[in-house]
């Protein structure tokens, strides 16, 4: 069907949905879904797939904004779709659904979040106990300036809309990205973690956190409205600290 | 989907963007303008009145014109590091969207002060 045939649909309460299919060398098809009250948009790819196409590839898991695993890009904007009601994005009666950028596209919704949690590893954003365990529990008080920075930046659910929104990551494949900066971020202000030389190493190279240009649309995108930008940020305070300590 | 569409797309239009496309437009056409200018500072090596006759294009509307235009880049990008500096280095998180009017409405304004003094 052609979007201007079931545009003309739109008065009768029905919804007109462009879903990309296929891989990178894909097109759009498109669907007419009934509208409903408080429907999301996973709720919309959901129907589209039990009712009118059952090979249609998306993912989701928890459907309650938990678990990271259904974002997508909706009207151009990378969204959580299962926290997303159709009514919020923006353009009526049309949805155009396409899969987060900045990834290979797997197939139609899906794309391979491999490279997403590689440069996780590399950012060596994993808690690095040392060689041997701590003598005792370390004493952490809630309002400390490292235990707030931290507490800024964990609620991450690894959606990759960030990722996917980054400007850096499509000019420079390699960049290590915002989320992975944003988790070593929180262990660079976890006083436990025994692996910062590593780590500082690590986020400190021509991938890491000095690449970014501050463009913000990580920050403004994040569905948890966390501060990537700000914890990339204080990386390269704290990188900036550390080279002056070493020349002094 | 064109070149211009891809680049202004719908999760681009935001202030963030936009400064720091202004900063490297910006940044460009004074790392242009330099080796000019030193080129313009050269002549005096050879001379009063080699740097006088090159001094004399200034008189050029066409360099007048030119002249602004790398004076409120200049004013520009300065406003505009100053907001990354304050990002990175003082740890500032809000307001976004002001910030980046204050630095376009410095650059303009200087602009506008250097139009007023030339004229």
């Amino acid at each position: 069907m052609s979007v201007e045939a079931a545009t003309a649909d739109i008065g009768a309460g029905r919804l007109v949905v462009r879903v990309w299919r296929g891989a990178a060398n894909g097109a759009f098809q498109t669907f007419e879904v009934a509208r409903r009250p408080n429907q999301t948009v996973l709720d919309v790819v959901t129907e589209i797939q039990r009712e009118h196409d059952p090979s249609l590839a998306y993912r989701f898991a928890c459907r309650v904004g938990m678990c990271g695993s259904c974002a997508m890009i909706v009207n151009g904007r990378p969204r959580w779709t299962c926290r997303t009601r159709v009514a919020k994005t923006g353009q009526d009666g049309v949805l155009t659904l396409e899969p987060l950028r900045n990834l290979p596209i797997v197939k139609d919704l899906a794309v391979d979040m491999e490279a997403f949690f590689t440069k996780w590893r590399d950012a060596k954003g994993f808690f690095e106990p040392g060689p041997a365990p701590a003598d005792d529990f370390a004493v952490v008080k809630p309002d400390s300036p490292e235990r707030r920075a931290a507490d800024a930046g964990v609620e991450c659910i690894n959606c990759g809309v960030c990722y996917s929104a980054c400007d850096v990551v499509s000019w420079n494949p390699d960049y290590l990205g915002p989320a992975a900066l944003n988790r070593a971020w929180t262990l660079v202000n976890d006083v436990r973690d025994k692996g910062q030389k590593a780590r500082m190493g690590a986020i400190s190279g021509d991938v890491g956190c000095h690449s970014c240009h501050s463009h913000m649309s990580c920050t403004e995108f994040c569905p948890k409205s966390l501060g990537p930008t700000f914890a990339i940020a204080g990386l390269k305070r704290e990188t900036a600290k550390r080279a002056w300590r070493r020349r002094s | 989907m064109t070149i211009a569409s891809q680049t202004f797309r719908a999760s681009r239009r935001k202030p963030g963007f936009l400064a720091a496309a202004l900063h490297r437009i910006s940044g460009v056409a004074l790392a242009i303008f330099l080796p000019l200018h030193f080129i313009a500072l050269g002549t005096a090596l050879s001379g009063a009145d080699r740097l006088q006759s090159f001094l004399a294009l200034t008189e050029n509307p066409v360099v007048k014109v030119a002249e602004w235009g790398l004076v409120s880049a200049l004013a520009l990008h300065m406003a505009l590091g100053m907001r990354v500096l304050a990002i990175e280095f003082l740890g500032m998180r809000d307001r976004t969207a002001v910030t980046v009017s204050f630095a376009c409405a410095f650059g303009v304004a200087v602009g506008l002060v250097f139009l007023m003094s030339a004229a």
